[in-house]
Order: C-alpha cells, then structure tokens, then sequence
C-alpha cells in the first residue's frame, strides 16, 4: 500500500493510550443518499432505495429482496460469541451511505493522534486524507491509470462491483451468489441484500497477473464500505494476487461491517488474496470469505486480522477438482475488549486434493482469540492430504486464547491428516536472554512476537510486511 | 576492573552464595571449577542482575561502577556479557538479522546489510560457522556444538569488557572446544576481554592460557591457584579442596 518507509522513531506513550482507541473519530456527514435508520432495522424500502439508486437491472433487486427474506428468517448463529453477536443493534444501522466527491470534513478537524498514527505508519499524504475520511478519492490517478492500461490489455477485468454490474451483468449475473449462497449464513444474507462496493475480478484464460492488485488504487472507490461484496474469477490457467484493506486503522461510525468475498479458481488457476485489516473497536466484523478451486487449481487466503470488538472470520476453500490445493495462513491480534474468532474451513470435495492451515493467534491485555477451523473430506475422497497448525502466543495471564479444531474424516484411505496446536507464553527465559545482550524489555517482546508471526509475514509483500511491524510496534509501546 | 566483594545471594529462600570475593583484571582468564549444584551458574546470573537471583549483601563492581541497581540491559550495555549453558531458542527470529541488530546497537551504528557482512567474515571463519546458517532462526533446533559457537559469535560482536562463559565446553567436542578456546585467547587479546569461565573439564584449559583457577564450595572461592589445581581435582575430586582448606564444609 504505502511505498514509503518511515524513518521518524515512534515515541513511547503510555499502554493506555493504545488500549483507549485512538483512531475513533466522526466525520461530519454529508451524503447524496443516506439511508435512514429505522426502528424497523433493515426494511424492504431501503432495498428498493439501494437497488433503484444504483439503476440496478431487475434480477439483481430480486436477489436482494430474496436475501432480505432470508435475513429476517435466519436466527442468529447460537455458537461463537453469541452474547456478542446480540448487542447487534439492526435499527441503529445505516445500510446505505453513498459519499460524494467531497466529504465536508477539513484535515484540520481530524484529531491529532489519528495524524501520528498515520505518520508513524508512514502513509503518505493523500492516503491518509482518505482514510480519515476527508477525501472521498484516494489521488493516485496516474498510478491507477497506468496499470489499469496494462490490464486493460490483457483482458482483466478489475472494477469495483458496482461498476462491474453495469459493464459485465452477465458474468455476475452467472457467478454472484454461486459459492456463497444467500441463505448460507445470516450475514451472508444480510450482505446480498444491502451490498455495495467491493471488488469484481475477471482474470482470462493463461494471463498472469504480474502485479498485486489493490483495492487501493481504485479512484472514488465504494470499496471499503461496510456491506462490499467482492467476486474474483480466475479463468483456466490464469493467477492473480488480490490485496484488500491496509493495515492503517480504518474507523467506521456504523458498527458493523459485513462482508462477503466470492473466489473462483478454475481449472489450474492460481488465486491470493491478502487482507490485513485494522478496525477500531467498536466494530463488528462478520465476514464471509469461499473459494472454489478446480481441478489442479491452488486458493491461498493470506488473512490478517486486528483490532475489531468482535471479528468472526473463517475463509473457506471447496476443492473441487482432483490435484486441486488450499492453503489458508493467518493472524490474529486481540487487545484489551476484543474477540478474534477467525479460523479456516477447508473441504476436500474431489480426491487427491491438499491443504495446508497456519493459524497464529496473539492475545494481549485481556484479549481473547479463537480458532475455529474445518476440515472435511467426505466418503471416497481418497489421496487427500491436510495439515493444519495453530499456534497461540498469549502475553500475559489475563488474556485467552480458544483452539476449536473439527475434523470430519469420512474417508482414510491413502489420506494423510496432521493437526498440531500449540499455546505459549512469551517465555521469561526469551526475554532474559535477549535482555542480556542489551535489548529492552520492549525490544525483546517485539523480537519474541515477531519471530512468532514471521512465517504470516514472510508471504507479505515488502510494504506491507514493514508496516505490519510496525503496528505491532505500536501495539507493545509502554511495554519495559 | 570486576570486583565480587563478599557477595552474599538467594534464589527464593535458599542462600546460594555466602561471601563470594574474586577480582578479575582487563584480559585476564579465569577458570571457575566446583561440584554440581554449587551455584557456579548463579554467580553469572547474578552478575548479569537476573531478576531470580537476589543479591542480600555485598558488592558488584566493573571498574569503578557499582552494578546494584542496574537492570541487565544496562549491564550488557556496559559491557558484561553472559554465554549461556543452555542457549534459548527464539523461533522465527532470524540470525542474520538479530547479529545485525545487535552489533548496531552496542556500537552505536547503522550498519547496512551488506557493511555488516564485511563485519561478519573473520569472525565466521575463526568460528568456522557457514554463513549459511544465519538465515536461520536464533537458536531454533542448533546443535549443542552450533549453539555454542553462536553464544561465542554473539561475544565477539559485542566485544564486552567482562564475559561468564557458562559451561561453554559441555556437549561439544574436541574440535568445537579448540575453536572456543582460539576465540577467548583472541578476545582477551585484542579487545581485552576479562573472562569468567565455569567448567568441569581440564580439556579447555589445556588449549587456553588462563591466569587464575579457582574453586567454589559452599558459596565461597575456596582455593585459588594455578592450572597445578586443576590437575589435582582431577586426580583426587573436590574432597581434597576440603581437606586442603578447614575453613570450609562440605
């Protein structure tokens, strides 16, 4: 995201100022269109709006309403942090905010901390307008043009969703909703009848996309909205790397941020996709993320996870076709008041098809991270191979870390299953030893947490690696 | 340069050294030798200001600097150094990196990655170690003989004023041994390294020119001497420092 690197040392501040979140702030609003909150919640009128205001061809306002159904119908989940997840408040929601090009809030009203953050972070300039929500565009015009000439010429389609339903409603119309149904889940209901923003991807036959792309570089983007929906094909043959979010902190006033995420790998196909996310924490993120990859096709979820009160997030990969491979790598961090549910599901729906899970959890001042993980291979799916490891890195004794590992091995023969999980505490044997040869007690956490999550960071591109570090630094300021 | 002036400490409530005195002097090597248990280990912790071990009376000297109250940050940046018996491991944590890191600091530098390498040569063929195996995690599955030889790269980086070399001789072998020992005769010379070396085995001392051996019993030195002492502890055990020296129990 950012190519800068920031040479400016972080002062220290004291641990409190990390827990209190500092990155929560309100934007004035000025909006073309604001849904109203109602005490109804979510009602069929604000679907209509939402569809007809973005001139939505019909079946695209039928699925909605479909979802919508769906959404009034389905409880909530009964597992996972329920006692949470009921503090949803659906009447105290605005389902719809459509930003015009200029947002009214000045730099100048942007609180000071939420500017260090982003100097330390090292985010230039215009990005850091954006992010705070002063600019509705994020001015990297030059940069997007210049690549999107380049895709533009080997065939990839790369729009925000929007977009791409009113250039290509055939192609969406065909996959939308074909690997995460509406009724899959409450929130995958909920997303479908509200969505807006995201990302749509269409990579042709055999064209390998060189570069990452970022959501980033989309000008006047939808794409961090609350509701996006995001669709990636690969065709036959093809690879891409998809990055969304940064790891800036992203502040939203609505608190709850429900997302859906549709990939499709076809036949030897190669898809990453690479979140970090950062939320402030009063934000409710329950996202839904499924890949479908075909026969020798390979799905990596490279998946990032921060802040939040509550985050439930299991990115799953079907496979599909025979040889076909998913690899799900993560992190969780969970500070003072927040729950990382996150986890991995992966189901071997052809034979000889493999998978690897790395899940690495931090808890720290009281946070809780849990890791819910699937593995599936149903009867006659033999020549299956999966390994799964969970590490948890707790920093003190109040916080928790959970290690829900299901296997449903239907089929053993020629299949090879490894789970292994692990819990530790930064030892007080690591940090002596690092504080004999000259390093701080500060210095040495950071050594102890960063050599934990190196394997997550390694497969990070460079920029992103180096701010990953350094948030991390911000999170063990105070620390000695 | 280090004095240990009637060192009085406890690890919880057992009383682990009773009046400990030694004085070490720029460069010199000395050889700290007793039974198991005695509490060799300790006097490095000590030293080094481990927050487990608790000093109840006496002094801890570099040069004219009193170390009560200095943390073991502060301590390593002063200059003492401590080679563990068994080194920890911090999986993830890269050497090449780590070594980097380390040598800028207590040099106060900024050393690139490719400054630092020129750094690095000598002293990874003194050691023998490939560079190869700095692209590995600190520690993280070594060899005894591997992790060893790191405690003494580590050394070298830094050069202290002042190092413990804990057991720097066990699990390693014969070849490893003389490698340590060219290096601490290196160290004392060019940067007058003073070293503190807890063994059990003649072995080392016979590839090293040590100034002083002494034997700890009972929380106290209890003989003093040249390498002769050695060669009667081998012959005889540590019962023939007791009944060479009535002041002390067994």
């Amino acid at each position: 995201m950012t190519h800068q690197q920031n040479t400016a040392q972080p002062q220290p501040s004291s641990i409190d100022d990390i827990n209190d979140y500092k990155y929560g702030f309100h934007v004035e609003e000025n909006y073309v269109y604001k849904s109203e909150k109602s005490k109804m919640g979510l009602t069929k009128k604000i679907v209509e709006d939402i569809s007809a205001f973005k001139n939505e061809p019909s079946w695209m306002l039928e699925k909605r309403l479909e979802a919508l159904d769906i959404f009034y119908e389905k409880p909530m989940p009964n597992w996972g942090d329920s006692k949470n997840l009921n503090e949803i408040d659906f009447t105290n929601i605005h389902y719809f905010v459509r930003p015009t090009e200029r947002v009214g809030t000045s730099w100048d009203e942007i609180p000071t901390e939420i500017k260090d953050t982003f100097e330390r972070l090292g985010i230039p300039e215009a990005e850091r307008k954006f992010l705070a929500g002063v600019s509705a565009q994020f001015e990297s015009e030059v940069v997007y043009h210049s690549m999107h000439k380049q895709l533009e010429e080997k065939g990839v389609l790369f729009f925000d969703m929007d977009t791409g339903l009113r250039l290509y409603p055939d192609i969406i119309k065909k996959y939308f909703g074909s690997v995460i149904p509406s009724a899959d889940n409450k929130f995958s209901a909920l997303n479908t009848a509200v969505w807006s923003g995201g990302s749509f991807i269409y990579v042709p036959k055999n064209v390998q996309v060189e570069i990452p792309l970022q959501a980033y570089f989309r000008i006047n983007t939808e794409n961090m909205g609350q509701f996006e929906r995001t669709l990636i094909i690969a065709d036959e043959g093809s690879s891409v790397h998809y990055i969304e979010g940064c790891t800036a902190p992203v502040y939203r006033s609505d608190s709850l941020h429900s997302a859906v995420v549709e990939l499709i790998a076809m036949k030897g196909a190669k898809i990453r996709y690479t979140t970090i996310q950062n939320w402030s924490k009063n934000i409710f993120n329950l996202v839904t993320k499924r890949a479908y990859a075909y026969e020798d096709a390979l799905v990596e979820w490279v998946d990032g996870n921060i802040g939040s009160k509550l985050t439930m997030k299991y990115p799953a990969v079907y496979l599909m076709g025979e040889r076909a491979r998913g690899e799900i790598l993560s992190v969780a961090f969970a500070g003072n008041g927040m729950h990382q549910d996150a986890g991995a599901k992966i189901v071997h729906a052809a034979p000889n098809t493999s998978s690897v899970v790395t899940s690495k959890s931090i808890s720290k001042d009281g946070g809780v991270t849990t890791y819910r993980g699937l593995v599936k291979i149903p009867k006659g799916m033999t020549g299956c191979k999966s390994k799964v490891q969970c590490d948890a890195l707790l920093m003190d004794d109040k916080s928790q870390s959970i290690t829900l590992p299901t296997m449903e091995i239907e089929e053993q023969i020629g299949n090879e299953i490894g789970h292994e999980a692990s819990v530790s505490k930064v030892s007080d044997e690591q940090i002596y030893y690092l504080k004999c040869r000259g390093f701080s007690e500060r210095q040495a956490t950071l050594m102890v947490v960063n050599g934990f999550i190196e394997a997550f960071v390694k497969e990070l591109p460079m920029e992103y690696a180096v701010e990953l570090n350094r948030l991390i630094e911000m999170e063990f300021e105070g620390v000695g | 340069m280090l004095s240990l002036n009637n060192l009085h400490a406890m690890i919880e409530k057992k009383e682990i050294l009773k009046g400990l005195s030694l004085e070490i002097n720029e460069g010199e090597i000395h050889i700290l030798m007793g039974p198991n248990g005695i509490g060799k280990s300790t006097l490095g912790h000590l030293i080094m200001g481990a927050s487990h071990v608790h000093l109840t009376q006496g002094e801890i000297k570099l040069n004219e600097t009193n170390l009560s109250g200095l943390s073991t940050a502060e301590r390593a940046r002063l200059g003492l150094y401590l080679a563990f018996q068994s080194p920890v491991a911090v999986p993830g944590l890269r050497i090449s990196e780590y070594l980097r890191n380390l040598y800028n600091m207590h040099h106060n530098k900024q050393l690139s990655v490719s400054e630092f390498r020129k750094v690095l040569k000598e002293k990874l063929e003194l050691l023998q170690i490939d560079r190869q195996a700095l692209q590995r995690y600190l520690n993280d599955g070594f060899s005894g003989g591997e992790m060893k030889r790191f405690e003494m790269l580590q050394l070298m980086l830094l050069e202290p004023k002042f190092a413990v070399l804990d057991e720097i001789d066990s699990g390693v072998d014969m070849d490893a041994q003389k490698i340590v020992a060219q290096c601490i005769t290196y160290m004392s010379k060019t940067s007058k390294t003073a070293f503190l070396i807890v063994t059990h085995y003649q072995r080392l001392l016979n590839f090293l020119d040590a100034h002083k051996v002494h034997v700890m019993l009972d929380g106290r030195i209890a003989k003093s001497g040249g390498l002769e002492l050695v060669t009667s502890l081998e012959k005889e055990g540590y019962h023939w420092v007791k009944d060479h020296n009535t002041e002390v129990t067994l």
